[in-house]
């Protein structure tokens, strides 16, 4: 009924945490060729899930207009009208939409494990690179 | 269905995403992320379904399998759309830029 709202309110939550960690300092590492390398940002890893999340949730909510569970004037949700169906609601928000967070949450730290685990085997021969040669 | 339109749309778009540089450079990235999100969330969305309706799940009426696989060609044509309209903001090959400003020599 509003499943999507619980995975939207995450995306705007690892949104803020994305903004926040971007500045961060990332390891510069120089390859035998004489490149730069930089492992990716958690800033950009971030991103991959806010992507998942507002994209899901955009699409699902696209459904819901199909369906008329949520409709274009206020409450904007047609379950907010009925008591029965505002428990229903907040029932499937608490089981359907946390478990889809979670789900999408699970899938991205796969990702992440995965893609550090790569980067680790592939920049473990490379040399630490002095700040002032980075530039 | 929708769930299985919306599968076939993450695989096929990550598809051309890995396999052709100027996909890539056309932010066709974005499309995966769209698809592969909603797939999951629908296939959620399946389980809890599933564990509802047991092997009935399986066997929908015709009428709703229609109207479900038109729901799922109306969210493809929706995610064309957002990112198309992501692809316009980002300008990438710097086309609407270009457009912007008329040049005189």
């Amino acid at each position: 009924m509003a499943c999507f709202i619980v995975p939207a309110a995450e995306g705007i939550v690892t949104t803020v945490v994305s903004k926040s960690v971007k500045n961060k300092e990332t390891e510069a590492l120089k390859s035998e060729h004489g490149e730069i390398v930089e492992r990716i940002p958690f800033s950009v890893k971030l991103s991959w899930l806010n992507k998942m999340l507002f994209g899901g949730a955009a699409l699902l909510a696209f459904e819901h207009v199909w369906h008329g569970e949520v409709v274009p004037f206020f409450p904007f949700l047609s379950a907010m009208n009925d008591p029965a169906q505002m428990s229903q609601m907040l029932h499937e928000m608490g089981t359907v939409g946390v478990a889809m967070a979670g789900v999408i949450t699970l899938v991205w730290g796969g990702m992440v494990a995965v893609t550090n685990a790569m980067q680790d085997a592939a920049l473990k021969k490379l040399k630490p690179v002095k700040e002032e040669n980075r530039r | 269905m929708t769930l299985l339109v919306s599968v076939f749309a993450a695989v096929f778009s990550t598809l051309i995403w890995y396999s052709n540089k100027r996909a890539r450079e056309l932010k066709c990235g974005m499309l995966c992320w769209l698809f592969w999100g909603a797939s999951l969330m629908w296939f959620v969305d399946a389980l809890f379904e599933y564990a509802e309706l047991g092997a009935d799940y399986f066997a929908p009426a015709a009428a709703d399998m229609l109207n479900d696989f038109f729901l799922g060609l109306s969210v493809v044509a929706l995610a064309l759309i957002i990112w198309i309209v992501y692809l316009l903001i980002k300008d990438p090959d710097g086309v609407i830029k270009e457009r912007l400003f008329v040049r005189k020599i």
